[in-house]
């Protein structure tokens, strides 16, 4: 990879977040992923390098995924190439590569399922665009479908709502295969596999950081707010992305979510076991790997003897627990039956903010002019609340119920349409930043015209990924790193416990004292 | 000799795209779909699925949002296709059904919608950067094919005409296993040869996104998987995991 030169390489704004570039072959063609070491691979369950006849192993896997998949096998043979996803996609929009047109990512793969799957393939492989499965085209799978951070929002646009998310999956899962893992999540599933959180963190340093965090909720607001770590018989288990514990703005979001269980007077506990929300097994499209991490919230939730599980701000994990825990880890028969099984933190708060049970000072998110920004997986792999489109329309009530300037970006650019931050499915790792800057660039764009227009100087998201990706990307588009925060940030902000010091009580403490 | 070739023809066409589009209908229909993958936001309801299929297949409502050229033109064709289509029940059936009567006159019309759609994709298929470079020959080919079957027929309709009376009792007679005398104007010929190739590449080609389109699950699922399991044949023979948590892991 070219290394990113930070003067040289200012990305430029778009002139609209959709603004569609000249096309330009192989312009992200050297941008790569670090692959994996062996012992990565190996804890998988894969094998540790390229091995000899990866090209007939690569082959039957195609065939044995079209077999066990059918959106697989359907997406591979209804594509029509109308060209209506040619301009989805911001890697594309970022970066001008051809290949990162969506109907070209999966066309990659496609041409090598034609020749060896179909009659015309097999017989006119020139007619159809099949190639001859060589080195080349797996080191060409190995760059573009790292490229692509499996947002979906070029289903959205296809009139068969061909999927190319599922696609790099699936070639994910074949590289894998033949030994050639990504060292950024093959590395962080082997280590939850050991310790149960994707940093690595013992209990022992789990139990220590949230006691830190305990200490600067009692500063901040007198009270002794709990933030308790494997406690047997607690109602709720939290389910929450490890980057809560360490990360800006993530941090802020815990204690949120903190600050309203203790309200709410819900007993919950954090599980040291399980104490990762995020499933990496997704981005590598491996059902056995993701089914095995979702096992452990199964295994921590019956150890602790809960009765509900919620999830905390995390997009592809809430998109792994609405959408597929049930099946990975299910039945959940032991779980109390009248919460939905997982729930989300922002479920759980706007219950309670409906049901009156916070006591909510807006004020205090006076100085922020927020926009939201809506995460891929959220958006398009779940739902929250009863009614469709919950999953845009709970975040909004939530952070409307607690602050008062809110603007919404452009259309084009939020609930369904919403583009990824760039950072998702996988590649939020260093070694890819050049991609992850130039894949920001429409959600930048759109974030820019709210700035120019209403003054926003905030935006709220729900998911560790986003949080980490525009912490670090937003200051090469000339915003503050801290301009990117946590919906439960802002609840955290406006939420005033029952006896807690605030400036106002201080005042009026003051002036009773003569 | 002629009606000969191309009632073989015909009878063969037919078989491979009904048995290969049976084929592939029975392949989708039966590959296990082993996590809820429904691009949301989706309905919650079976119903609710019905409607957005409804409005996928009639309305071509995603293909509408997302590119409004590519939209109309494609309309344009598939409406104009299927008039058109239905116009030529007219040459299968002895007493012409009423409603195929009705519908006839603008059938006729309907094949310049269908012209004008093909036309317009095929212009952007050759004009358009970002789907020049996405066409493969065969994308070219199949707009020429249906080019070709939608000129040739036509070209029959309104300038050179044809002997419409024996080729209906040419087909009536296909219908009932017995081969009669095809009339071998040349234009004819040429309409009913490029259908038997669209017939026959059917089930081998991109037209599979017609049966394909009911089968994709980011749009056939219902939005119900907190509620539903689904563990798919395959997925239940993986290798139990442990209930609870083994002791020596514990902290
Ligand atoms: S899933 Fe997202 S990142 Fe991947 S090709 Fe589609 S739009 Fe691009
Ligand atoms: S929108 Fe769908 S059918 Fe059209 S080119 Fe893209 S993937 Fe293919």
């Amino acid at each position: 990879m070219a290394p990113l030169d930070d003067k040289k390489d200012v990305p430029m704004f778009s002139d609209y977040p959709s603004q569609i570039p000249k096309i330009e072959c192989g312009a992200s063609l050297d941008t790569n992923t670090y692959k994996a070491y062996p012992e990565h691979n190996e804890a998988l369950g894969f094998p540790g390098e390229l091995i000899d006849n990866w090209q007939e192993v690569a082959i039957a896997k195609i065939g044995e995924l079209a077999k066990k998949n059918r959106a697989f096998q359907v997406y591979l043979d209804a594509c029509v190439k109308c060209g209506a996803c040619t301009d989805k996609c911001h890697y594309f929009l970022g970066t001008g590569d051809p290949k990162n047109m969506p109907v070209a990512r999966q066309d990659l793969l496609r041409s090598v399922y034609r020749r060896y799957y179909t009659f015309a393939g097999k017989y006119f492989p020139w007619l159809v665009g099949a190639r001859d499965l060589t080195k080349e085209v797996l080191d060409e799978w190995y760059t573009y479908y790292h490229q692509c951070s499996q947002c979906r929002r070029c289903s959205v646009a296809c009139p068969y709502g061909i999927d190319t998310a599922e696609i790099s999956m699936a070639a994910r899962d074949i590289l894998d295969t033949v030994g050639v893992g990504q060292k950024y999540c093959n590395e962080i599933i082997a280590k939850l596999k050991k310790t149960g959180n994707n940093l690595g963190m013992n209990p022992k340093a789990l139990r220590a950081t949230l006691e830190d965090l305990e200490e600067d909720l009692e500063d901040e607001t007198g009270i002794a707010v709990k933030i308790p770590l494997d406690v047997k018989g607690a109602d709720v288990l939290l389910i929450t992305p490890s980057a809560d514990f360490f990360a800006e703005p993530h941090i802020e979001g815990l204690m949120g979510y903190a600050k309203v269980f203790h309200a709410s007077g819900v007993s919950w506990t954090i599980s040291s076991y399980a104490s990762e929300a995020a499933n990496f097994g997704m981005f590598i499209g491996s059902y056995e790997n993701m089914r095995e991490v979702s096992w452990r919230i199964r295994q921590a939730a019956k150890d602790l003897g809960v009765k509900r599980i919620i999830f905390g701000e995390c997009g592809h994990a809430w998109r792994v627990g609405y959408s597929f825990l049930n099946t990975l880890a299910g039945p959940f028969d032991f779980l109390d039956q009248n919460y939905p099984i997982p729930q989300h933190i922002l479920e759980f708060t706007l219950d309670e903010i409906e049901a009156g049970k916070l006591k909510i000072d807006k004020a205090r998110n006076d100085e922020f002019i927020m926009t939201y920004h809506d995460s891929c997986n959220v958006a398009r792999g779940s739902s929250m609340g009863p009614k469709e489109g919950g999953q845009f329309d709970v975040p909004r009530a939530v952070i409307k119920a607690v602050c008062n300037n809110f603007h919404e970006m452009e259309r084009d650019t939020i609930r369904e349409n919403t583009f990824c931050c760039g950072g998702g499915g996988g590649l939020l790792t260093d070694d890819l930043m050049d991609l992850r800057i130039k894949g920001a660039k429409p959600r930048m764009t759109a974030l820019q015209q709210v700035t120019q227009d209403h003054g926003v100087n905030k935006m709220a998201a729900i998911c560790a990924i986003c949080k980490t990706q525009f912490a670090k990307v937003m200051p090469k588009y000339g915003y503050e790193m801290d301009s990117i925060m946590s919906v439960h940030q802002l609840v955290a902000n406006a939420v005033i416990l029952d006896g807690q010091e605030t400036d106002e009580a201080d005042k009026a403490a003051a002036e009773e004292t003569p | 000799m002629i009606s000969t070739v191309y009632a073989v023809l015909f009878y063969l066409a037919t078989f491979l795209m009904v048995a290969g589009v049976g084929m592939k209908v029975f392949k989708y229909a039966t590959t296990p779909v082993p996590l809820n993958i429904v691009v949301s936001p989706a309905p919650r309801t079976k119903r609710g699925v019905f409607l957005r299929m409804f409005r996928e297949v009639i309305f071509f409502e995603s293909l509408f949002k997302s590119n409004k050229w590519i939209w109309l033109f494609g309309y344009l064709f598939h409406w104009g296709m299927l008039i058109v289509l239905l116009r030529h029940f007219r040459y299968f059936t002895l007493n012409t059904w009423w409603w195929v009567e009705i519908i006839s006159p603008i059938g006729k019309l309907m094949a310049f919608a269908m012209l004008a759609g093909l036309l317009g994709l095929w212009a952007r298929r050759i004009f358009q950067e970002r789907i020049r470079y996405i066409s493969a020959p065969s994308d070219h080919l199949m707009l020429a094919l249906l080019v070709g079957i939608a000129a040739s027929g036509t070209m029959m309709s309104y300038v050179t005409g044809t002997d419409i009376i024996n080729v209906k009792a040419y087909f009536l007679g296909l219908l009932r296993f017995q081969i009669g005398d095809m009339p071998t104007d040349p234009i004819l010929m040429l309409h009913l040869g490029l259908v038997v190739i669209l017939m026959i590449i059917f089930p081998i080609s991109k037209l599979l996104h017609v049966p394909g389109v009911f089968f994709s699950p980011s749009r056939t699922m219902v939005d119900n998987a907190r509620d539903k399991r689904r563990v798919s044949k395959w997925a239940r023979n993986l290798p139990p995991l442990p209930e609870g948590i083994p002791a020596k892991e514990e902290a």
